[in-house]
Parts: structure tokens; C-alpha cells; sequence
């Protein structure tokens, strides 16, 4: 830092709110249906984002989150309601806009039969970059990537996760000021989506602003600063994780298993335990913040469990109690 | 692998340039790049069958079947040369209705690279007048190999034969654009089968290509004058046979460029549906 006189003596200033770069009022999707009735994906959202911080949407398959990508990447018109990014009007100023993005769509759109290096090459010249700066960036956004060995290969015989990191490497080609990534593990084997969630976690550190939607809460919690809760087009909760699951969860978990057929009889007798029961059709849950004095009072009511688990909430449990449903089905 | 030595502040100078979107052209011209270096690979082979195709061609209906046909052309041309402008515009539609499917639907269905695109600055009319562009290019690329070889052939006898060329890419270009507007609705390949069988086989065959179009049976001339694809056989007979009058080319042109336009506007259409509006 540099001592510059005007700053002397002043009383240090607030530091200031990080700048919005997105901006969603009553945000409506409505895809009309061939025979009937209209379906409305997004049905009226508000949301916020800032520069710098990693945003995502939860919620299971169906709940508009796609939808509402494809409007912030514009490439689907706003169905109402109000949305800005950057300041500007996805309806007048796509092209503008999306040379500020990097996308990483659901489903992998890269050019199989072209060499990975290629892919590079013909997607960046879509933002008019030169030939020499997308060589030098995809050199070091393949080596960010793990794909360097790679680069001179075709992408077909690429493994699922390669071809995921290889669209991430593709998206960030432009130098995006916003990544917008729709669910970016689906469809990896475990290992794969641990390299993937390594890399955005990079990219936040760098100070990638990062737009997630996902249905696997542990890639919520572990990536998101803040994210919200999404259901049938509705925003039903928003805040951080922690936050979340503070508000709506408490801090433990009693997960009890019986067998066949006791398990609405064993309910009835773990009332009033905990806070809050909530009967899965294969599990009763125990919301409860000391998990194992549930268990021992359990015991005491003289239940007798096939298993019983003690665990932390997550933010599965957070959309259980706010939607009655899991996440994934 | 070179090392390259892009400094930081060129690159961000390079980024900073990127944000500024430029105009429709060049961002068509940005979607023909990418097919060029998508057909890059396949050059060799597309320049070989351009140069068989033709020459195999006016070997065997020309030099083949035509010494049989001896009598009754207008004008008493040769059979060579009466077919030969006539296979001209009539590859150059088959050429057009080719670019504007598989590579449209195979876009938009098998490789997904529009899907790709539309997250770039490009808008639908781009990808759709960048695909357009590369779809004409070989078909200028084509027309101008078997122009070349209907002048070995001996079949040009005007110096009005040249605009038969550009003719030929009008040709080309009228059934291009409605096939891409059509294309990008589909989800799979049968529905060009049907194209291909029903409408572009019928046309290459009753548009006076082969033979004068007064044989036909006076019911279907009205059809046949309705197809683009007779304007553009007859205006390229026209030209290389030197028989061209202001009036005629006046109605061709102007009818090839009607459906030109018509063609345009509906391509622009359903590729901004499919692309962007109902997504």
C-alpha cells in the first residue's frame, strides 16, 4: 500500500458492500404447453449477486434452477419480471453481456471429434480473441485443468470428468467476470467430481465470482458463500449454509431404522423427543441438538432400532423440513 | 508444445477488446471460422469427390447417353451441352439443401456445438448466416469445379457463360436458407430422408435439367415454373448457350432472389426460436 498524503489521518471508511453484479426481481419463466395449460418453470424470484462470492441454487431436479441459468447466460428471454446483469438488460444487451460469462452447461457440448487444444481454439475465437492469446490461455487453463498431457488428443475417447474439466478450462477462455456452472458434478463417479469441486474451490480463492446449481447439498455446503433453496419455481429459503441449517435444522441428527411394519408404532412412542420428528418411508429422524441423549431416551422408552446414526444437519435436512421431500429421489 | 509470450497486459487488452461486441458480419464470420477449422480435417476428401463427381457425371450422360439422343433439342444443341448448365444449377441446389441439413441438425442434436455458441456473443441469425456462409462456400467451391469442367467439356459457348456461376450459388443459396429453417426444428434425421426422396430427388429430375421442360405434361408446368430450381436451370442454359435475353434473365434473377429473401427471413426465424425463444 502506498502512503499517499490524502489519506492521512482519516478515519478509515466502512469497508463498502461488494458490487451487485446480478440482480433478479420477480423473475418469471413460463414455457407455453403444446395442448393445454401453460407450465411456469420460475415463478417469481428475487435474488442477488455480488462480486466475488459463490452462489448457488439448490434444489431437486424440476425446481427451475436450469431454467433460471439460461437466463442469466441469456440465452432464453426473461419471462418476467425484472433481471440485470452488469447493469444491463439481458433483453436488449445479450451479446454484450454474454462476453462477461463463461458457461459450463449441464450437458457437455464439446467437439468431440476435434482435438482438445481445438476446442479451445474455435471457442475462443467466438469471443474475437486472437489466435496467439487463446494459445497462451489454454495452455494455462489446460495445465489449471489437469489436461496438459492431454491438449493434442481428441476429446471422444476422454473420460466423463475430463470432458467436464475440459468445459470448465473452454468456459473460462474469455476471462469471465461470472462462471455460470449448471451442475457441475451430475453424472461423475466420486472421485471425478472431488477433482472438479478442487478446481472451482481454486477459483474461488481467486476470486472467480461462481454461479452453482446442484442438487447434491454436500457440493452446496462445501462451495457456496450463500445460495437458495429452489422448489417447484419458488425460492424457499436463501442464506448461507450454515445459516441455513442453523434457522431451519438443529444441530444434530437422530437417524433410527426399524423393521418392517414397526416403524409407524415406534414413531408414536419417539414423540416429543427432540424438537422435531420427521417419519421417512425407510427411516425416523430425530431433530434434536444432543443426537445421542435422543438415542439414550429412545433406549429408555424401551425401542429397539436396527441402526441408529447421530449426525450434523446438513442442508438436506434444511430442504426436508421446508419441502417435505428429499433432494434427490 | 511452444511456449508462447503473451504478456499479462496484452492479454487483458485482448480481453478488454472482447467485451466490445461487434457486428452482425463479423460475428457470422466468427461461426464460419468455426466450421472452418471443423472441415479442416476433411478437405482432402470433399476436393476429390467435387472433381470426381462432375467429371463421372458429364462422362456418363453427356458423352454416354447423349450420343444416343441425336435430334430434337432446342436449338440443336448437343445433349452434353443442354444438360450440363442444367446439372450445374441442379448440384448447386442439391449442394445447398445438403449443407443447410445434417450440418444444421447435427448442430443442434448430435455435436450440440450451437449450444456451445449460443453461450458465446453470437445471436441465432449469426450462427444461423455463419453456418450459411461455409454451406455456400462449398457450394461455390463445387460449382466452380464443375463449371470448370463443363469448359473442358466443350459445353460453354458464350462469354455469358461466366454468370452462370453466380447464378448457380443464387441457385444454391434459394434452397439453402428454407432447408436450414427447416432443419433446425427437427430432433432426428428421418423427416431429410423425406426431403431428399420426395422433394429435392423430384426436383433435380422435372426441372428441365434432363430434358426440355415443354415434354412435360402441360399440368405440371405451372409447378415446374414455380420451383426455384427451373429459374436457375434455365438462366444457366441460357447463359452458356448464349440464348439469354434481358427480359428472361430479369424474371430468373428476380424470382431467384425472391425466394432468396423468403428464405432468409424464414431461416432467421426459426433459428432464433429454436436457439433462443423457446429454450
Amino acid at each position: 500500500m502506498s502512503d499517499l498524503p490524502g489519506n492521512v489521518g482519516r478515519v478509515s471508511e466502512p469497508i463498502p458492500a461488494a458490487e451487485v453484479l446480478i440482480r433478479a426481481q420477480g423473475l418469471v419463466k413460463t414455457f407455453p404447453k403444446k395442448h393445454g395449460e401453460a407450465f411456469t418453470a420460475v415463478a417469481g424470484i428475487d435474488f442477488e449477486v455480488r462480486r466475488g462470492e459463490v452462489f448457488g441454487f439448490l434444489g431437486p431436479n424440476g425446481a427451475g434452477k436450469s431454467t433460471t441459468m439460461r437466463m442469466i447466460g441469456c440465452v432464453s428471454p426473461v419471462g418476467g419480471g425484472h433481471l440485470s446483469l452488469f447493469g444491463l438488460d439481458p433483453n436488449t444487451a445479450g451479446p454484450q453481456i454474454r462476453a462477461r460469462l463463461g458457461v459450463v452447461p449441464q450437458e457437455d457440448t464439446l467437439d468431440v471429434e476435434m482435438r482438445v487444444r481445438d476446442n479451445m481454439q474455435v471457442y475462443g475465437r467466438y469471443f474475437g480473441l486472437p489466435r496467439a492469446v487463446i494459445r497462451e490461455r489454454a495452455a494455462r487453463l489446460l495445465d489449471f485443468v489437469q489436461l496438459t498431457d492431454r491438449a493434442e488428443d481428441k476429446v471422444e475417447p476422454l473420460s466423463g470428468g475430463m470432458k467436464r474439466r475440459l468445459t470448465i478450462a473452454r468456459a473460462l477462455i474469455n476471462d469471465p467476470e461470472i462462471l455460470i456452472l449448471d451442475e457441475p458434478t451430475t453424472g461423475l463417479d466420486p472421485q471425478a467430481r472431488h477433482v472438479v469441486w478442487d478446481r472451482l474451490y481454486r477459483l474461488k480463492q481467486q476470486g472467480t465470482t461462481l454461479i452453482l446449481t446442484t442438487h447434491y447439498m454436500d457440493e452446496a455446503e462445501q462451495l457456496c458463500d450463500r445460495l437458495v433453496v429452489m422448489d417447484k419455481g419458488r425460492i424457499a429459503a436463501e442464506g448461507a449454509p450454515r445459516e441455513l441449517i442453523e434457522r431451519y435444522a438443529t444441530r444434530e441428527v437422530l437417524e433410527l431404522r426399524f423393521p418392517l411394519g414397526e416403524q409407524e408404532q415406534a414413531a408414536e412412542k419417539l414423540a416429543g423427543i427432540g424438537e422435531r420428528l420427521e417419519p421417512l418411508p425407510d427411516r425416523v429422524l430425530v431433530y434434536a441438538d444432543d443426537g445421542e441423549a435422543a438415542l439414550t431416551e429412545a433406549y429408555r422408552r424401551g425401542l429397539e432400532p436396527l441402526t441408529a446414526l447421530v449426525r450434523r444437519s446438513t442442508l438436506e435436512d434444511v430442504f426436508l423440513h421446508l419441502t417435505g421431500r428429499t433432494l434427490v429421489d | 508444445m511452444s511456449t508462447e509470450t503473451i504478456s499479462a497486459a496484452a492479454s487483458a487488452a485482448a480481453t478488454e477488446r472482447s467485451r466490445t461486441v461487434p457486428g452482425g458480419l463479423a460475428l457470422s464470420w466468427r461461426q464460419f471460422l468455426y466450421w472452418y477449422t471443423f472441415f479442416y480435417r476433411t478437405w482432402r476428401g470433399t476436393v476429390m469427390s467435387a472433381i470426381l463427381g462432375p467429371v463421372m457425371y458429364l462422362t456418363a450422360m453427356g458423352v454416354g447417353i447423349g450420343t444416343l439422343i441425336t435430334h430434337g433439342l432446342p436449338g440443336g444443341v448437343s445433349y452434353l451441352s443442354f444438360i450440363a448448365p442444367g446439372v450445374l444449377a441442379a448440384t448447386a441446389m442439391q449442394n445447398g439443401i445438403f449443407e443447410g441439413s445434417f450440418t444444421v441438425l447435427g448442430s443442434v442434436k448430435w455435436a450440440g456445438n450451437y449450444w456451445a455458441a449460443v453461450n458465446t456473443p453470437q445471436r441465432p441469425q449469426d450462427i444461423m448466416f455463419g453456418t450459411a456462409m461455409q454451406g455456400l462456400a462449398r457450394t461455390a467451391g463445387m460449382s466452380v469445379v464443375f463449371f470448370a469442367a463443363m469448359v473442358g467439356f466443350g459445353t460453354t459457348h458464350s462469354l455469358w457463360a461466366v454468370f452462370a456461376l453466380p447464378v448457380a450459388l443464387l441457385t444454391g443459396a434459394a434452397f439453402l436458407f428454407p432447408m436450414m429453417a427447416y432443419s433446425i426444428t427437427l430432433e432426428n434425421d428421418q423427416p431429410l430422408m423425406v426431403v431428399f426422396r420426395f422433394v429435392m430427388t423430384p426436383l433435380f429430375l422435372f426441372s428441365g435439367t434432363f430434358f426440355p421442360w415443354q415434354q412435360l405434361p402441360a399440368w405440371m408446368h405451372p409447378i415446374a415454373f414455380a420451383t426455384p430450381l427451373w429459374h436457375g436451370v434455365e438462366l444457366c442454359r441460357e447463359l452458356t448457350l448464349g440464348t439469354v435475353t434481358a427480359a428472361s434473365a430479369a424474371i430468373h434473377l428476380g424470382y431467384l432472389l425472391v425466394a432468396l429473401a423468403v428464405g432468409i427471413a424464414l431461416a432467421r426465424r426459426s433459428f432464433t426460436r429454436r436457439l433462443y425463444l423457446e429454450r
